[in-house]
């Protein structure tokens, strides 16, 4: 099999006021390699909580992950080659910038620990390569803009060239002219070093372009597999119609 | 325009660099009636300085200049701390653009959303948890008694962006700035929240200056659109015109809208883009 990532009957729960409260429950799906695969649905329906255990962020799960054929393992934290394949760009850039390290370090540190040479001059390409001048270097991330900051963070998760990249709303903070920057750039290195990536977005057009295959989630659940034909048809209507429906609000069902 | 609830002229913003001041506002004038103003443009061009600028929270080494800076007829040049503090979650508000980094950690959600009813209102306990879990309703969280109880870490994108959105509404200012208040919400509860915000200008005569990338989302709630470019105000236009805009930059931005339609294709993108530094 030529799955990258395979997850089976993965299910979240977290402790809340009385009970504990489920935000994913039984969710089965997987990536072939070099595929762009879409977590797909309405706001709360546990896209993020997805990715961070897969991502090995947070490790209280049961069921099965697998990831380029190891098996992750619940309670444990990812370690060795499996780790550095898999990066994670944040919905919220904020928290996963480092407030008091410079941009310069910030994407320098990880190039340090694969003890990568010429680092400056890497940190320069890759702010270009996301639309930024290499200038930004010496700010920290408080003195950037929004979409300047999830630009970083993009960048850093690139600059490690991972196998397996999460994109949790990578460019919701984006006007559409430096978002078609960054998807370019993504595609270009998905291509050139084979990279499978799950993304998560709730812009049917991000979707739709980026997308090769996906499932649409409603309520931690699973409502959905789509295939590209069923991509086509997926209006924001349908996922806003997930929100609401226990069955799959989807057309034609 | 005597109607107008604030007025801002020639605001310029700059910080301090090994090469003197560098300007990342420059000399731009607006105001803003019981409408919605939209503010549009690329990132870095700085719409969320000039929404700061506004409600008095840069950061202290940014240098602010204008000529006027008047919320109904109040000098928020010369305004003093205790002057800002009457008016922000009273006169004004401000949604940030980083929900979570603007919810204090160590808080509960409820005490957050309630706090501009605390401060500036004379209600009970019980009729502000009432007040603060309709709000929370309205935003369309459909769990308000969670979302009220919970910590921010224990809340989705999208649902720490409807938090702000509440706790800012709560006490119905007169002025919001809304820094993209909806981008991490799908369509659907954009619309909730958009619908929501127009009902209230409408209804109590709130004005609105909405900083937004997502150009269908303005020309379907706003009634006018300001574009910024690299520190200017490079286009402005009534919302019903934004389709047929006329500067290259306005027009760039629909045309590089990914689809279904351009899947395995490169999205054309905007050659003439200057990097501001
Ligand atoms: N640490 C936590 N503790 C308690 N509940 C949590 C925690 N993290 C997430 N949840 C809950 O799990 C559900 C799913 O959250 P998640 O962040 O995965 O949503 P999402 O699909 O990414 O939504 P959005 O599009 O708004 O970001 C939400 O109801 C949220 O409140
Ligand atoms: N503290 C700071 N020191 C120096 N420059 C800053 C600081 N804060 C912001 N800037 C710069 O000012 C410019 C405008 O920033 P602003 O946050 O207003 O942009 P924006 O239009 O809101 O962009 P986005 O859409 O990406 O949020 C950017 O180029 C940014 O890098
Ligand atoms: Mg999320
Ligand atoms: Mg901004």
């Amino acid at each position: 099999m030529t799955s990258a990532v395979s997850v089976e009957q993965l299910s979240i729960s977290f402790p809340s006021a009385k009970t504990r409260f489920t935000a994913v429950s039984d969710v089965t799906f997987s990536v072939e390699e070099g595929q762009t695969f879409g977590l797909i649905g309405p706001s709360g329906c546990g896209k993020t909580t997805v990715l961070r255990a897969i991502a090995g962020l947070n490790t209280g799960w049961t069921g099965l992950i697998d990831i380029f054929g190891a098996k992750l393992e619940p309670g444990r934290k990812i370690t060795g080659d499996t780790r550095r394949n898999i990066q994670m760009v944040f919905q919220d850039p904020y928290s996963s910038l480092h407030p008091r390290h410079r941009i310069a370090h910030i994407l320098g540190e990880p190039l340090k620990v694969h003890g990568a040479e010429g680092i400056d001059a890497a940190v320069g390409i890759a702010l270009d390569r996301v639309g930024l001048s290499p200038a930004l270097a010496g700010r920290y991330p408080h003195q950037l803009s929004g979409g300047q900051r999830q630009r970083v963070a993009i960048a850093r998760a690139l600059l490690l060239k991972p196998k397996l990249l999460l994109l949790d709303e990578p460019t919701s903070a984006l006007d559409v002219t430096v978002q078609a920057e960054i998807l370019n750039l993504l595609n270009d290195l998905k291509a050139s070093h084979r990279m499978t990536f799950i993304l998560v977005s709730h812009d049917a057009g991000v979707i739709g372009h980026m997308c090769d295959r996906g499932v649409l989630m409603s309520h931690g659940r699973i409502a959905r597999a789509l295939d590209r034909a069923a991509l086509s048809e997926l209006t924001e209507d349908a996922v806003e119609a997930a929100a609401w429906d226990e069955t799959p609000g989807y057309r034609g069902n | 325009m005597t109607d107008a609830l604030l007025t801002v002229e020639d605001l310029t913003i700059s910080f301090p660099s090994d090469n003197g001041p560098v300007p990342v506002v420059k000399s731009i004038s607006l105001t803003v009636a019981r409408e919605i103003v939209a503010v549009v443009g690329e990132s870095g061009s700085g719409k969320s300085l000039t929404g700061r600028a506004i409600m008095g929270l840069l950061p202290c080494r940014a240098h602010v200049r204008a000529s006027r800076m008047l919320f109904e007829g109040i000098d928020l040049q010369t305004l003093g701390p205790a002057g800002w503090n009457g008016l922000r979650g009273s006169g004004m508000g401000l949604i940030l653009q980083d929900p979570k980094f603007s919810l204090n950690p160590a808080h509960r959600v409820g005490r957050q959303v309630e706090e501009a009813l605390l401060l500036h209102t004379k209600l009970s306990a019980r009729e502000r948890k009432q007040r603060a879990l309709d709000m929370l309703a309205r935003v369309g969280l459909p769990d308000p008694e969670r979302v009220y109880a919970s910590y921010p870490a224990a809340l989705s994108g999208g649902m720490g962006q409807r938090v702000m959105i509440a706790a800012m509404l709560i006490n119905r200012p007169m002025l919001i700035i809304a820094d993209e208040p909806t981008s991490a919400l799908d369509r659907g509860l954009q619309d909730q929240v958009l619908t929501l915000l127009r009902s209230l200008t409408e209804e109590f005569g709130m004005g609105l200056l909405l900083i937004s990338h997502d150009l269908q989302q303005v020309s379907r709630y706003a009634d006018r659109v300001i574009v910024m470019r690299q520190g200017e105000i490079v286009e402005r236009l009534p919302a019903s015109e934004l389709a047929q805009a006329q500067t290259a930059y306005t027009r760039g931005l629909w045309a590089a809208r990914p689809s279904f339609a351009t899947y395995g294709t490169r999205l054309p993108v905007f050659e003439d883009s200057g990097r501001p530094s």
